[in-house]
């Protein structure tokens, strides 16, 4: 994929998630915020559909902005095909683990199989 | 060849934060806060997965992060995502030519015209609404 698609990949999974995470945060922000964290609470909140949605929403685009950025970090240190196909698979390979280990907690915890 | 080599400075030389103004420090902290954000939200995933093992677990996982250190941890956190958001923006601006000026012939004392004074701003300011919002954020967790 070229380069430039790539940024306006990343720079897109960033705006969706600073306007997804500021949804999360105000979220918190409705009760007491120690309230907000007990598992009842937190139960519940899975439970929402739609709030489950915007969570894995989260899950997935700050998993591409996060590892993308990590690839990009590493790229400018050092130089080479090896190097930077290592870097390349190694981080789309540890994008994939975080969203798929993500995804498990929040399907089995909104699907009630906990 | 070793005149070369004194003079090449390597990777210490481009880290160099003292070297290049604000804008470098805007550099190293882009990084930086990206990679704490990063290591955070995957700390995030983990410790939200707890809930699988029953609320036992989960308690036990709140006793372990909302305690004063993990606060503390959590307003850096704060911190951390508003300068690098705040400064993403101006970096996305930037690549997209809004904001760097016209392009003009180099002469001395050869200032590019992207490190102009409106970029400079807007790095302080995303350093002022960090801390700003890192005061909120510790206002919200210990209680005003």
């Amino acid at each position: 994929m070229r380069e430039s698609i790539v940024m306006k990949i990343h720079y897109g999974a960033a705006l969706g998630s600073v306007a997804l995470v500021a949804v999360h945060i105000l979220m918190r922000l409705t009760q007491d915020f120690q309230e907000s964290l007990t598992y009842d609470s937190v139960l519940a909140n899975y439970s929402f559909l739609p709030y489950a949605l915007l969570l894995w929403l989260i899950l997935v685009l700050i998993s591409i902005h996060g590892f993308n950025g990590l690839r990009v970090i590493l790229l400018e240190l050092k130089q080479g095909r090896a190097y930077e196909k290592t870097v390349t698979y190694g981080c789309i390979a540890a994008m994939t683990l975080v969203i798929l280990y993500g995804s498990r907690t929040i399907v089995m915890t909104s699907m009630g199989m906990i | 060849m070793e005149r070369q080599d004194e003079n090449k400075e390597g990777i210490r030389g481009m880290a160099n934060p003292g070297r290049y103004g604000i804008e470098r420090v805007a550099y190293w902290l882009m990084r930086i806060t990206g990679i704490g954000l990063l290591v955070y939200f995957i700390a995030h995933i983990f410790e939200t997965s707890s809930i699988l093992n029953g609320r036992e677990a989960w308690d036990k996982m709140l006793e372990l992060t909302q305690t004063t250190e993990g606060h503390i941890i959590l307003a850096l956190v704060i911190g951390m995502s508003v300068f690098h958001t705040v400064n993403g923006i101006r970096l996305m601006l930037g690549h997209g030519g809004i904001g760097v000026g016209k392009p003009g012939r180099p002469d001395y004392p050869y200032k590019p015209q992207s490190q102009n004074m409106k970029n400079k701003l807007c790095i302080y300011a995303s350093i002022g609404l960090a801390a700003l919002a890192m005061m909120y954020g510790l206002g919200v967790m210990f209680g005003e």
